[in-house]
């Protein structure tokens, strides 16, 4: 059967359903609330019914039974198939291995994905004090592979960040690996397109724009000089199906789906 | 090695807790993880006008704002320090970015390091050994509880994160009995191994209830009772955060505080009116109100009873 495409949808629909498709059925993903955890969500109740959702408060397997207004919301708690404590969760799940995808976003990304969700400006004296690495700095290091999720604007998607808090290619080819690091970012969902890394250059690039945009646009708000897929295209919209689960089921309040993408 | 008098776990209110087992200069450490934030406790401090505390907490969460809004904290140590699922923390950044009420030293960790600093200390040892790739990190530069060696078994690089032994954890749970031992279920964030870590405890507890109900779940301590120097019973201490099974978290509170704390003079107010106004847990839960504390209670949703055996 073709899929039938919305017409009408808003960038947050459209960035939650490009985060859903890079899931994969029976995968185990590190969620945060907001996009990640609607696209995480969505994919379970489409292409990926097998999928785990593991949040960094310890809970694993969750269902939930509303919308999670925060990464230790009780309703996660409720109907979930495990709980292990905050140190079992980072070391037994992450450091052990056991995680497929992560999430993470932050102020700050620059092309070789890096992500800073420490501080603007200098460390000793911050002109903005962001919260901090939070688990961001071991699932971006540890998970097999991370989807960022962040606004796409000049100020925010730059050459070089800050302050790395979260490791992406650290300075591009071999940056992890001096690291002892594996994995890295497979895909960035910006407010204007989904964007890959160079296998070589270890680079960002834009993949597909999201429609109703231009290529040019991406470029004019991106801090350096963006490269382009030779098979650059539209973004897939997403399908009615989709639109109607996080409208109807995920977030009926339009908590997040209403909500700036931060 | 407890003092021999200092044996017997005592049942007290939160205001006799603080003023016996809180000291000004202390190193803190503050259990919970958005689930069990012990609210109760932490507004005593700031009522009896602690100060110079070091707090460590892994998620500072709107309890340990306040605590600096008061200027109860010179040092915090902690990874992640936001508003969870709302945004900002207002003193926590008036202090990091103004030095308001006073400058603090900030010591600044990934979650995995806080909860191996933890696990170090609870576990009686110097250091935990992590593969951590907070090396790639600029926290790294910073970090003054990091050390890198070859490992004597692989020689590869490894990572040790120096071990913390609070002063003193104070932690919030569902229930506890009269000699201490502690009960939690849902989210048990970094209960267990802070309290182990620490030279004192202190928890506060929905409700206590019967030994009996304690020894017939025993796979429900997270705190052995001859751990544990002071216990509360205090329902609702965890408000505005929650309690799995009793409250909800009341989250118009966390979007409320978010809008009205953002300057100094309105964190001020925002104390006078749910800490020094009120003078105990009673008069806050008054202040918030019988509608309000309704409008959390959580529909039931139990466990099934398992059956471990009788052998007598």
């Amino acid at each position: 059967m073709a899929k039938e495409y919305a017409k009408d949808f808003s960038f947050q629909e459209l960035m939650a359903t490009a985060a859903s498709r890079e899931l994969k059925d029976h995968e185990t993903v590190f969620v945060g609330v907001g996009i990640p955890q609607l696209g995480a969500l969505l994919a379970q109740r489409t292409h990926a019914p097998n999928l785990t959702l593991i949040y960094e408060s310890g809970v694993i397997g969750t269902r939930p039974a509303r919308l999670p207004l925060s990464i230790g919301d009780p309703t996660l708690v409720s109907g979930t198939y495990g709980i292990f404590s905050f140190y079992e969760t980072f070391s037994l799940l992450l450091q052990r291995g056991f995680i497929d995808v992560g999430f993470v976003g932050g102020a700050q990304v620059d092309k070789f994905g890096n992500i800073n969700s420490t501080v603007i400006g200098d460390y000793q004296k911050p002109k903005v004090r962001l919260p901090g690495s939070g688990g961001g700095c071991e699932i971006a290091g540890l998970a097999k592979r991370i989807i960022i999720i962040t606004p796409h604007e000049k100020r925010r998607m730059m050459e070089k960040v800050d302050f790395i808090t979260s490791p992406g290619f650290i300075d591009g080819p071999g940056g992890r690996e001096r690291f002892g690091l594996n994995g890295g970012p497979s895909a960035v969902v910006t407010t204007m397109g989904v964007l890959r890394f160079d296998e070589k250059t270890k680079e960002m690039y834009l993949d597909t724009y999201h429609p109703g945009l231009s290529i040019d646009q991406v470029k004019q708000n991106t801090g350096w000089d963006l490269k382009i897929s030779p098979n650059v295209k539209e973004t897939e919209p997403p399908t009615v199906k989709e639109v109607e689960i996080l409208r109807k089921e995920l977030d009926p309040q339009g908590i997040y789906l209403k909500k700036a993408v931060t | 090695m407890l003092a021999n008098e200092e044996i017997a776990v005592d049942v007290m209110m939160a205001v006799e807790a603080v003023q016996k087992f809180v000291r000004d200069g202390q190193l803190v450490c503050f259990g919970g993880f958005t689930h069990g934030i012990p609210f109760v406790i932490g507004h005593e401090i700031i009522r009896q006008r602690k100060r110079h505390l070091a707090v460590c907490k892994e998620t500072p969460d709107l309890l340990v704002d306040q605590l600096l809004a008061a200027g109860c904290v010179d040092k915090l140590m902690f990874s992640w320090a936001g508003n969870p699922g709302v945004g900002s923390l207002h003193a926590f950044r008036r202090a990091a970015e103004q030095g308001i009420p006073h400058p603090i030293e900030i010591e600044e960790y990934t979650h995995f390091i806080t909860g191996a600093r933890y696990m170090a200390g609870a576990s009686g040892l110097p250091f935990m050994p992590v593969t951590t790739p907070v090396l790639s990190s600029d926290l790294a530069k910073y970090s003054v509880v990091l050390k890198t060696i070859d490992c004597p078994f692989t020689g590869k690089k490894i990572c040790l994160v120096k071990a913390i032994n609070p002063d003193l954890a104070i932690i919030h749970a569902q229930r506890a009995d009269r000699e201490g031992n502690t009960q939690m279920w849902g989210i048990l964030g970094s209960n267990r191994e802070i309290a182990m870590a620490s030279k004192r405890v202190i928890v506060s507890v929905e409700e206590i209830v019967d030994s009996e109900i304690v020894r017939r779940d025993p796979n429900r301590t997270v705190i052995p009772g001859f751990k544990v120097d002071a216990v509360i019973e205090e329902p609702w201490g965890a408000h505005p955060s929650y309690s799995q099974g009793y409250y909800d978290r009341d989250n118009q509170y966390y979007i409320d505080y978010e809008k009205t704390t953002r300057t100094r003079e309105e964190h001020e107010k925002f104390l006078e009116e749910w800490v020094f106004g009120v003078s105990n847990r009673k008069e806050y839960m008054k202040h918030l109100g019988a509608e309000r504390m309704l409008s959390l209670k959580t529909k039931s949703y139990y466990s099934f009873p398992v059956d471990y055996g009788y052998f007598g």
